[in-house]
């Protein structure tokens, strides 16, 4: 191996190998290193990779990556204790080009990624952890693995959610027990035809089904269901807070939401064969650190990029962004053969110019709106209950739809409170 | 589909255990705790309870960190395995 590289990256996740793969491309010495046996190995999501960042990196990269289904189902199902109401957004009849969420499966998909930068010139290691940053004074220059010093001219940290070289660098994103969220997931093993004929999809389509309130119990979180090629992946995503607050644990979440009837029936005859667990940092522009010091650039949710509304949790494509704007800054600072904090700085311009800050700017009062519990427990209870009363046909006179709502908040909700909590939720959604 | 044990659960994942753990409790700090975040928290359940005491193990660890993030008193010291070690996902 080389004694010295322009660039190491650490973390072969999305932001790490976007990063390594841009540098590898444009010719510059790059080294990434990943703790897992493999690139991928360690990672889970829930996920749906959505594909125009990756694209304008790697073109129909969908061809050739390991993804399991285009989306072409997009669903959102409220849950009562025994009911559910959806709304399924079918996109069967677009054009493929306008269909671009991938369901992935990351312990392929990121092993996929790392052997693109090994073949762009790249030098990939793993099953090496990084333990320390290499520093000069104030400036970073380079890592300690293993014993090991390894010099660069900069780091790129893209070591995830638990990031130890922001924490190393006084840089960490401040995660708390209020803005960092839980998924626990399974993998759910299932004929390809059957998946099929369940859920309504057809060659490599697929569905992404997200939903809100019994799932978890009414507390601050949801759950999730999407489809594989040969498998589903199902789970609950759940505010520590709430887990430490309610004595919840997410794995009792997630198996009363597999035995909730609408659910119970969408994973019959299935078994699981994975069971696996993984933080989200869900505060959003608030708890983004400072994105850059002398020799380091945060990158992905090392610098807690992920946006969290009440429509969808989006990291992935923050992470690639966020990747590939360093791996932009880390060229132009190669060129001038400066790697200090001025230089680095145009790193917070590209993310200010695209959406990653843009996104987190528009979406900053999300992480507060989505505190108020109505969203988890009144509001889907609500919808559930008044569906039944609509859709019931019991002999007795009929009343308005009007009439049914009015009934139904009765002792549950005001229809002040629902007015402001509609207006708020113009903002967050 | 019938509920699994948490044993069952983490039967499904392969491990490379290290002898050495890569998470560290200071048994004395959590005595004095109160909330015990780490009970709820921990999707493997590795830290447990029993006449008061609270025990950890690190063979099953998910490695998350959700522990070091909620445990108040900070009686954690937490990193990742070293390289090679722990969990290792097939679908992820
Ligand atoms: C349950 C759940 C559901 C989600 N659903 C979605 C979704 O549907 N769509 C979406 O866009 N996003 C989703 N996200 C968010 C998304 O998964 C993340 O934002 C994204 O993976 C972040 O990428 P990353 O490259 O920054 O970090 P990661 O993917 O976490 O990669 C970090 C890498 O660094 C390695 N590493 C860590 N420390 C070291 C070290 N010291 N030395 C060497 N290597 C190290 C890790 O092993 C890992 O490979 C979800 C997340 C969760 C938890
Ligand atoms: S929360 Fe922390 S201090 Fe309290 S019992 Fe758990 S590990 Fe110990
Ligand atoms: S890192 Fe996660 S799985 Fe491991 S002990 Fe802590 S809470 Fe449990």
């Amino acid at each position: 191996m080389k004694e010295s590289f322009d660039a190491i990256v650490v973390g072969a996740g999305p932001a790490g190998c976007a990063a390594a793969y841009s540098l590898a491309r444009a010719g510059l010495d790059v080294l990434l290193v990943e703790r897992g046996k493999f690139a991928g190995v360690k990672n889970m999501t829930g996920g749906v990779l959505y594909g125009p960042v990756l694209n304008n990196l790697i073109p129909d990269f969908w061809k050739e990556a390991p993804v399991e289904r285009h989306v072409t189902r997009h669903v959102i199902t409220l849950l009562s204790e025994k009911t559910s109401l959806s709304i399924d957004f079918n996109s069967t009849g677009l054009d493929e080009s306008l269909q671009d969420g991938y369901t992935v499966l990351r312990a392929r998909f990121d092993r996929w990624f790392a052997d693109k930068v090994e073949q762009a010139g790249g030098v990939v290691i793993t099953g090496v952890r990084v333990d320390d940053l290499l520093w000069d004074g104030k400036r970073v220059v380079g890592i300690v693995a293993g014993g090991d010093k390894i010099p660069a001219g900069v780091v790129i940290a893209a070591d995830g959610v638990n990031s130890a070289l922001a924490k190393k660098a006084g840089l960490s994103a401040r995660l708390s027990p209020e803005n960092v969220n839980q998924g626990v997931k399974e993998i759910i093993r299932m004929p390809r035809e059957l998946i099929e004929q369940r859920f309504n999809v057809s060659g490599d389509g697929g569905a992404a089904i997200h939903f809100l309130g019994f799932c978890t119990r009414g507390v601050h979180g949801g759950g999730f269901l999407y489809t594989n090629r040969e498998s589903l992946s199902l789970g609950v995503v759940v505010q520590l807070k709430a887990l430490i607050e309610n004595n919840l644990k997410s794995v009792e979440l997630l198996e009363g939401f597999k035995a909730h009837p609408t659910v119970k029936e969408l994973i019959k005859d299935g078994s699981t064969v994975e069971y696996s667990a993984h933080l989200v940092p869900a505060g959003g522009l608030g708890m983004v650190p400072r994105l850059y010091t002398d020799g380091l650039l945060l990158t992905g949710d090392a610098a807690a990029l992920v946006l969290a509304t009440g429509r969808s949790l989006e990291g992935s494509n923050f992470a690639l962004a966020s990747g590939m704007a360093a791996a932009e800054t880390v060229r132009r600072a190669r060129e001038k053969g400066d790697y200090s904090q001025e230089t680095l700085s145009h790193y917070a311009e590209l993310l200010s110019e695209s959406f990653v800050l843009q996104d987190l700017k528009r979406f900053q009062r999300s992480a507060e709106l989505l505190e108020n519990q109505r969203l988890y427990s009144v509001y889907p209870e609500l919808a559930c209950s008044l569906a039944e009363k609509v859709f019931r046909v019991d002999g007795d006179p009929k009343k308005t739809v009007w009439q049914l709502a009015r009934e139904e908040m009765k002792g549950r909700v005001s229809i002040w409170t629902l007015l402001k909590d509609a207006l708020a939720a113009r903002r967050s959604v | 589909m019938s509920t699994m044990t948490m044993e069952q659960r983490l039967a499904l994942n392969k491990y490379e255990v290290d002898t050495e753990a890569h998470i560290r409790l200071k048994q004395d700090v959590c005595l004095q705790c109160e909330a015990r975040s780490c009970l709820y928290v921990c999707p493997a359940e590795c830290f447990k309870e029993r006449e008061g005491k609270i025990s950890f193990s690190h063979e099953g660890c998910l490695e998350c960190g959700s522990c070091h993030i909620s445990c108040g008193p900070e009686a954690i010291e937490w990193s990742y395995p070293r390289g090679h070690f722990g969990v290792s996902y097939e679908y992820g």
